[in-house]
């Protein structure tokens, strides 16, 4: 089937390139081209879907004669990871990225396809442009089916780091956001080439980029949990420019979806508008740059790749032209309106805004900054945490704030009487909050968390009032309980409410970063079985190793036990572990043995998460009392290896056999004379609320994005254009 | 084999996609009645945008984000850009329906 597979991309490389000419020349007006355009994104999503068939199946049966699965695959992988793996390869990525985008394109072109004559056509050359690029870059750079002749006994296996249940929804979450906001952009382009820049275009895509921000805001949450539960250093967020590289587009998505409100009501914000999904674009091709081209250190970028310069080249391309566009349509994109007041609701949503693109603009600068201090003083210098945090957390602090502002002002206008009013309820909680934070907790030792707690206190007051309050005009309209109004509430206003409620996860989320990073206590300890150490309240015992072998992984797992008492009183029993695999990444020429603990090394985490935070562990043994063990093994194992004739395949076996029982030794010599481990433990308060609040945003957007059913829609607009033509009447 | 049925994909796809090429010139232009003129397009769009406005505006006074005196003077406004929308909409629509019937 690979012979297949090939052939269906090289016909769906044939067929985008088809369908974005076929686009262009239908945009002189002939019908006839657009409709076969639009068939071509069809048909290539389907050429698509046969070839990612193909590559899985692949993966499935273990297929080592195509090189993507000998790379990344094994016959021990379990079928899981085998089914995961294909995204965890450059090749399999690309054809991710790719597939998406045909599968995204053929649904918004369905939905468009009576709509926006002079847009669609331009908005399908874009977007085809894109997917004659990305199937391009697999037929020319990186072939998910280039064979391997002659066919290797056993794959390299899918990278230890990416052995995690997380692996098989945190990067296809993460592309999608990434191409999903594909569409946006590619119809505001076409909406700047065609100069129909009313907010047509904004309304049939705003679905497009409510799912793409939703989707990219899982895969960054799923990557924080990841790294929180298996990297070992301890945190959810290290500022590695790849995790930079997910939340910049995600920080500049969120602004745009509030500003093409403000156009769609008022008619302002276009240049705006435009600017912003075409920085979000081009900030998620940076994403897909940033993991694959290897430019910056990161533990994400996965080697150097041959696909680096033609990204940079699109993202170039991308830029320069969307740029040029945008300056060349200023005259057409002047705002209908202006801001008839501060305190109005288009006003706030502005200093949001604001306050989005400046966090992603800090961002974008600590994270090249290694790149642009290289270009001044041939020293590449990496900013660190503390950089990223002196710089975000007040951004962070003032768009808390202005999250819980922005829902209780009207549109247009509100009187200061009225602001005042709407104010005070939520500027009295924040300042309660505030007030017996400092009285009662050591929470002034840290003034900026302060002010977060505070303002998180007022966004959260002042949204728990607008569901109060909606609720309350609804019944005094309808009756009922506030339970039904409420979900009344719901159903007429999804996007406002479920607005909301991803306003709510938000502020609880940020609650937690704010608590779990600035009264973080953490503790490096050294300890030998037997061994005991405090750290705030708890008493932690190593009381005994523990040692694995799993032989389909390759993988020895050095771990320990833990006994954990708080306030004298036993509390959890906690199982940090290390794992090391044969010879994954290890320099050569180590040796066997030494193979293993020279390598790729994962940490499994010993915790316990309570609702007001967790206890977290991670271990690492020090290994050097065994150094005499496994340099011996090695020099027994290397002596014997010698002998060996290539092609002798009992004799390897034999000798495979030998290293099995030499990996047994070394594992009960851990056992029997345990040595010292180096312990990192980590008390997060109120960490598992950043996992509640993150939840509770994905419902809120999801809440968003559930269409209106189109009857009650029609009603409503019927029962406006009633009243309405009753005015026309009169007027 | 797999030569072959890559061969029947090419044919497929081939026939799919230039379907709209083989149209006649009359379903031709049944397919481009089905299409919205995009003037009718926008004044739709900003149509739904102004009844959401109005809408809004309602609830806003309901939760008390309005006073009576700010929402009545507010909302006498949207109406009055709603009711321009209307009657550009239905110049629009005359426009466009004259447009189909001469090109018919």
């Amino acid at each position: 089937m690979i012979t297949l597979g090939a052939a269906c991309l090289i016909l769906a490389f044939a067929v985008a390139i088809y369908a974005g000419v076929a686009a262009l020349v239908g945009t002189r007006g002939d019908r006839r081209y657009v409709d076969s355009a639009r068939r071509g994104v069809y048909a290539f999503a389907v050429l698509l879907t046969i070839c990612v068939v193909i590559v899985e199946a692949a993966f499935v049966r273990t297929d080592l004669s195509l090189q993507v699965v000998a790379d990344h695959s094994s016959t021990t992988t379990p079928a899981f990871y085998r089914l995961t793996a294909m995204w965890s390869s450059q090749e399999g990525s690309l054809l991710l990225w790719a597939w998406v985008l045909s599968l995204t394109s053929s649904a918004v072109l369905f939905a468009t396809r009576n709509k926006h004559r002079e847009i669609t056509p331009w908005a399908t050359a874009v977007l085809m442009g894109l997917g004659t690029f990305f199937t391009g870059l697999m037929l020319f750079a990186a072939s998910p089916f280039a064979r391997l002749d002659p066919v290797p006994p056993e794959g390299v296996g899918l990278e230890p780091l990416l052995r995690h249940p997380a692996m098989a929804i945190h990067p296809p979450m993460l592309y999608t956001g990434y191409v999903f906001f594909a569409i946006p952009f590619a119809f505001a382009i076409g909406a700047l080439i065609t100069r129909r820049l009313d907010a047509s275009w904004i309304r049939s895509t705003r679905r497009f980029a409510l799912i793409a921000w939703l989707c990219l805001g899982v895969g960054i949450l799923l990557g924080a949990r990841w790294s929180y539960s298996e990297l070992g250093w301890g945190g959810y967020w290290g500022w590695d420019p790849v995790e930079n590289a997910s939340l910049m587009p995600w920080l500049v998505g969120t602004a745009f979806l509030h500003s093409i409100m403000v156009q769609e009501r008022r008619g302002m914000l276009k240049v705006w508008n435009v600017s912003l999904i075409c920085a979000t674009f081009s900030l998620a091709l940076l994403g897909t740059f940033l993991v694959r081209s290897g430019i910056l250190d990161s533990i994400h970028a996965f080697g150097e790749s041959t696909v680096g310069a033609p990204l940079l080249a699109l993202i170039g391309l991308v830029v320069v032209g969307s740029t040029l566009l945008i300056v060349s349509r200023t005259a057409d994109l002047r705002s209908e309106k202006r801001i008839d007041s501060l305190v109005s609701r288009e006003a706030i949503f502005l200093v949001n805004n604001l306050l989005l693109v400046g966090l992603a603009v800090v961002i974008f600068w600590g994270t090249f900054f290694p790149l642009i201090s290289e270009v001044f003083t041939w020293d590449k210098t990496s900013l660190a945490a503390p950089w990223f945090d002196r710089y975000t957390t007040p951004l962070a602090i003032l768009l808390v704030l202005f999250t819980g502002i922005g829902p209780l002002f009207a549109w247009r206008r509100v009187s200061l009487g009225s602001a005042k009013r709407l104010l005070a309820r939520p500027a009295i909680a924040a300042a309660a909050v505030t007030g017996l934070l400092a009285a009662f907790t050591d929470a002034r030792s840290h003034p900026l968390a302060l002010v977060m707690f505070g303002f998180a206190a007022f966004t959260l007051a002042a949204l728990l009032q607008e569901f109060a309050r909606g609720a309350a005009a609804y019944r005094s309209l309808s009756g009922g309980s506030y339970g039904r109004a409420l979900m009344a509430l719901f159903a007429r206003n999804r996007r406002r409410y479920g607005g909301y409620v991803v306003h709510a996860g938000l502020a609880i989320l940020l609650i937690a970063v704010a608590a779990s990073s600035s009264f973080q206590t953490s503790r490096d300890l050294r300890l030998r079985p037997g061994e005991s150490a405090v750290v705030d309240n708890y008493k932690i015992t190593y009381e005994k190793p523990t040692a694995e072998i799993d032989p389909p992984e390759q993988r020895l797992t050095f771990g320990s036990v833990l006994a954990v008492t708080k306030n004298g009183k036993p509390y959890a029993t906690l199982y940090p572990s290390r794992n090391y695999y044969s010879g994954v990444g290890a320099p050569t020429g180590g040796g066997p043995i030494r193979s293993f603990f020279e390598g790729e090394a994962t940490s499994e985490v010993g915790r316990r998460t309570t609702v007001g935070g967790d206890l977290w562990t991670s271990m690492i043994p020090d290994l050097g009392p065994m150094n005499h063990l496994i340099a011996s093994a090695d020099n027994r194992l290397e002596r014997i290896g010698r002998g060996i004739k290539p092609g002798d395949v009992q004799a390897q076996q034999a000798f495979g056999a030998l290293q099995g029982l030499a990996v047994r030794k070394i594992e009960q010599r851990y056992l029997a004379d345990p040595p010292p481990a180096n312990f990192r433990v980590n008390v997060n308060p109120l960490v598992t609320w950043i996992w509640v609040g993150g939840a509770i945003a994905v419902i809120g957007g999801l809440v968003a994005i559930w269409p209106a059913p189109e009857a009650r829609r029609r009603r409503v607009s019927d029962v406006y254009a009633a009243r309405l033509a009753r005015d026309l009447g009169r007027a | 084999m797999e030569i072959l049925l890559a061969l029947v994909i090419v044919a497929v796809v081939v026939w799919f996609v230039s379907g709209p090429l083989r149209r006649s010139a009359g379903e031709t232009r049944k397919a481009s009645e089905r299409l919205e003129d995009p003037h009718v397009a926008e004044l739709r769009a900003r149509k739904e945008a102004k009844y959401r406005e109005i809408r809004d505006a309602e609830l806003d006074r309901e939760q008390g984000k309005l006073s009576r005196a700010d929402w009545g003077r507010q909302d006498a406004e949207l109406r009055r850009e709603a009711i321009e929308i209307l009657k550009e909409l239905d110049r629009a629509n005359a426009e466009a329906e004259e447009r189909a019937a001469a090109e018919r």
